[in-house]
């Protein structure tokens, strides 16, 4: 009976509860703050004008016609901007050679995409700002545009920056071991593939969105925006606008999505606060769908050449892979656009044990969207390759695709372990969550229904992948480079003179359930009702300095920041309630809003009358008694670069070999990211996740011509997951807290994202195997799946 | 282009008469004009169903109706729906089962949902999906928002 309750296994003890989110009310009764909802006194609103081409020179504008219009305010052209804004550049140090050129918000001389904003109109109302762009004259001279990633190096084709003398912006090559002998041994079975992964984009159903105010008084900017890093957007406008860096607030309120999407620099938001301040007042841009998928960020286009090695007992001898990737004509600023390729190169094959591991990535500039981190990294690249690698090697030696895991994943007992890229790993379960996936979808079952559907001409699959996922990075990801991303965040927590408390965080929200775990721990490790907390985030005026909410860092970061924060709260106030109750400390506790004695949870005195002492009655403390209810604390990931998650995940899917057409049965999913702080929110991250993932499997694809039009830019043509399509997903979880923090979560937003496309594929290749047929590129359509069987 | 037109409708049981531009969209109208901001704009071509609001007892795209149009409707949105109460059964099973994270598609998905419940919809998971496919919701993954209509059908609350 004397032993200390856990930190988890307390009275108002949230962490590890599904609590319903407190703020969806809101967003249910139709009070929602999102940026377009916002009206300003005096507001205007921009359009833009946008390169119809996806290469052009641009040699001038007629823009007299335009300015004559009803309710037009000013316009700009990229002229207009040189004196206004920096360029940005998207090169980090530590990606040793990535190069990029300078960019400006509109372009200046050249048009290097389809889409790519060259003027602006800032007018009285949308509407009209659209009627003035209808009329500006652009001369431009089309030239030839560079599309295809694959000759994008070649000698003939044009180089789009004439001072690279190419059009590579990065190349990085991994070599470990010893590839070269390994694919030479005699008793070696190796498989080839290339493996194509098509260009896709987010979709956030809310679309990109910003207001700028100015204040020339104060010469203060602030700028409301839909998006997951304030603070790094306040350094970047703050450079790039020359304002001092605390002149900047930046406010994201509610965020209609994000998954990567919100968290870069585009020349329209920028475009946009530069004539905020020009013009000394407050401008709205909203960026309608067609825009969204011209300029939001896309991800993906990988063209991967892959080879493993394995011997006569399944286990992997050698992995070898190039892998090219296309980015658009510039690296996105500030993350660059480097990182995806990275993120492959080091973790293709990183839940096995691969002594020979020799990658290389090549990333090259062409006449595009720019391509850039969208959820999941990389992630879906590395799991495709590995995964498809090794169950296309378990069909050709005959071997289960699970019995060929178990004889390569890692040990569960073996961590800490570094992979052959160098990636540090710990408190990993491959083969405990391979086991109860295996359990829960019943995998004899449904191989047993497979061979006996296959007797009845019905072609059913099952695809497995085992992943890792990077989640909590520490400044290893990006300050280590020169940007101004933190990966730290703060949490201040404060005690109000109502017995409440007020706690903010610099992790944002973007409706995976942020602020409510933030309350949730703050509730439970502080001893008090979740409905006392107000939780502020989104605001770089009012929480303390951190990263965002991206990664996967949110809840392991931010979270353990509350933690720290509630703790040291909780000291301050038991500093307090000792000296004005004469009590030993360390015999006092609080438990639900009361300070009580530890021994027999008798209330001692509740926190509104201790805060009412404190804050109104001074007078009855001694002198030397100076509460603070206010703590603030920060933290980083101090041990690891990433602290990684892993999940075993399957799929089971049906080909209609007539029509091409997938039908996904069911999903599964076990998860392990540690600490589980909401069991609900981690499975809703989970699924959401998964059908993202079977988004960019099946349907998705930013297609362009030849000469870098986008020919689907519509959500009527542009093909994303419906209800009507997707399978209901099981969940599972299994819990390996990281050591390295108390709270021991870890990230959980990306995985579904990062492994579902290995799972569908290597279900869909499960479904054509004995039609001695198999697909390797994503989206696989029904067209491609036709073309795959001979049928087209 | 810039002309102009008087019209009144009842929205959210409110009489409201305005000059509205011809050309612009039920949905705008809305938002901007009567502040009305819990119907979203997703794509303003009819396809992601953020918009959807009732007019005249019907679950419609509030970016493919021009507010013109609305000449002598009722019109109720999701404000209209929390005021009044309606839905209520639905609001209360979104929140239990988390069928939502950013809420942006909610005001469409709650309204398509409530038609489906209303009209005598079964807990049937394949029909409530075909029933909201015409709305985008890019965070759930979808199996929440069912969840959410089959507890309210399954409670025998919801019609």
């Amino acid at each position: 009976m004397n032993e200390p309750l856990h930190l988890f296994d307390r009275p108002n003890s949230y962490i590890g509860r599904s609590v319903p989110r407190p703020d969806v009310r809101r967003l249910l009764e139709g009070r929602g703050k999102f940026v377009d909802d916002l009206q300003l006194p005096r507001m205007l609103h921009a359009a833009f004008l946008r390169s119809p081409y996806a290469h052009a020179r641009i040699d001038g504008f007629d823009l007299e016609e335009a300015r004559a219009m009803p309710g037009v305010v000013a316009i700009y052209t990229g002229a207009d901007f040189v004196e206004h804004v920096t360029p940005y550049v998207g090169t980090l140090t530590h990606l040793t050679g990535l190069r990029s050129a300078p960019q400006m918000p509109l372009a200046v001389d050249v048009a290097r995409w389809q889409g790519e904003p060259i003027a602006m109109v800032v007018a009285q109302s949308r509407a009209e700002a659209e009627d003035a762009l209808a009329l500006i004259e652009a001369d431009l001279d089309p030239l030839p545009a560079v599309c295809d990633a694959e000759t994008a190096l070649d000698a003939g084709t044009p180089v789009i920056h004439e001072e690279f003398g190419d059009n590579l912006a990065w190349e990085r090559l991994v070599d470990a071991g010893d590839v070269d002998a390994a694919f030479a041994r005699d008793d070696v079975t190796v498989v080839e593939r290339t493996i194509r992964f098509g260009r896709h984009t987010g979709v956030t159903l809310e679309s990109r969105a910003s207001v700028v105010d100015y204040d020339p008084s104060e010469g203060r900017l602030t700028y409301w925006y839909s998006g997951q890093a304030p603070h790094m957007m306040q350094s970047v406008l703050a450079k790039h606008l020359d304002l001092p860096e605390e002149n900047v607030r930046v406010v994201a309120h509610d965020v209609g999505g994000s998954f990567g999407i919100k968290i870069h620099t585009y020349g329209d938001d920028v475009a946009t606060a530069v004539a905020a301040k020009l013009l000394k007042r407050p401008v709205k841009f909203v960026a309608d769908r067609n825009e969204s998928f011209l300029s939001d960020i896309h991800a993906r286009d990988h063209v991967v050449t892959a080879r493993m090695a394995v011997d006569a007992t399944g286990c992997i001898v050698g992995l070898d892979f190039d892998d090219l990737t296309g980015i658009g004509p510039y690296s996105m600023y500030p993350r660059t656009s480097a990182i995806e390729c990275n993120q492959v190169l080091n973790l293709t094959g990183a839940p096995y044990r691969i002594e020979n591991y020799r990658a290389r990535g090549r990333v090259v500039f062409q006449n595009k969207n720019l391509m850039c981190q969208y959820r999941a990294v990389g992630h879906p690249i590395a799991m495709a390759i590995a995964d498809g690698l090794i169950e296309d090697a378990a069909a050709t030696i005959n071997l289960d695709p699970v019995e060929i895991r178990r004889r390569n994943l890692i040990a569960d007992d073996a961590y800490p372990c570094t992979s052959a890229s160098g990636m540090k790993f710990d408190d990993l379960s491959h083969h405990l969550s391979l086991d109860r996936l295996i359990a829960e979808m019943d995998y004899a079952g449904l191989r047993a229904d497979q061979a006996a559907q296959r007797d009845n001409g019905i072609y059913r699959g099952i695809g497995l992948v085992t992943m890792v996922e990077v989640t909590n990075p520490s400044p290893m990801f990006y300050g280590i480079g020169g940007a101004p991303i933190s990966a730290q965040d703060g949490a201040t927590i404060r005690l109000d003179a109502g017995g409440a408390l007020h706690a903010s965080s610099s992790i944002t929200e973007q409706g995976q359930g942020t602020n409510t775990i933030l309350a949730q721990i703050a509730a439970d490790v502080f001893g008090i009702d979740m409905d006392r907390i107000k939780i502020t985030t989104g605001d770089t005026d009012n929480v303390p300095y951190g990263g965002g909410t991206w990664a996967s860092r949110g809840a392991g970061i931010g979270g353990e920041a509350m933690l720290l924060a509630a703790q040291a709260l909780k000291e301050q106030v038991l500093d307090v309630a000792a000296t004005m109750l004469q009590a030993d400390k360390h015999a006092l506790d609080i438990r639900d809003g009361l300070v009580v004695d530890a021994a027999n949870q008798a209330e001692r005195i509740s926190l509104r009358d201790l805060a009412r002492t404190v804050y109104y009655r001074g007078n009855e403390l001694p002198p030397d008694c100076k509460p603070e209810l206010i703590a603030t604390r920060h933290y980083r990931v101090t041990d690891f670069p990433f602290v990684f998650t892993n999940s075993a995940m399957a799929a089971h899917i049906e080909v209609d070999i007539e029509t091409g057409f997938v039908k996904i049965l069911h999903f599964w999913a076990v998860e392990d990211c540690g600490r589980v702080i909401n069991p609900q929110l981690v499975d809703e991250q989970i699924r959401g996740g998964v059908v993202q993932g079977i988004g960019g499997a099946l349907y998705e694809e930013c297609i362009y011509s030849d000469d870098g039009q986008l020919l689907n830019a519509t959500m009527a043509d542009y093909l994303v997951p419906m209800a009507g399509e997707m399978p209901d997903i099981s969940v599972v979880h299994v819990e390996t807290p990281t050591k390295t923090s108390t709270l021991g979560a870890k990230g959980a937003g990306e995985a579904g994202t990062g492994g579902a496309p290995a799972a569908i594929l290597n279900a869909v290749n499960d479904a054509l195997r004995p039609l001695n047929t198999s697909i390797w590129q994503m989206p696989m359509t029904p067209e491609r799946i036709l073309k795959a069987l001979g049928r087209v | 282009m810039t002309q102009t037109q008087a019209i009144s409708l009842t929205v959210n049981g409110e009489l409201v008469s305005a000059n509205v531009p011809v050309r612009r969209n039920l949905v705008d109208f809305l938002r901007g004009d009567l502040g009305l901001t819990g119907s979203h704009v997703g794509c303003e071509h009819g396809v992601c169903g953020a918009c959807t609001v009732e007019v005249d007892g019907t679950m419609i795209r509030g970016c493919l109706m021009l507010a013109v149009q609305a000449q002598g409707s009722v019109v109720t949105t999701i404000e209209g729906l929390a005021e009044n109460g309606r839905g209520q059964e639905l609001r209360d099973a979104f929140e239990a089962r988390n069928a939502l994270q950013c809420g942006f598609c909610t005001p469409g998905m709650l309204a398509s949902a409530l038609e489906y419940v209303e009209a005598g919809g079964v807990a049937d998971r394949a029909a409530i999906r075909e029933h909201i496919s015409g709305n985008y919701c890019r965070c759930t993954g979808y199996q929440a928002v069912v969840d959410a209509v089959c507890d309210v059908i399954e409670k025998g609350v919801g019609a």
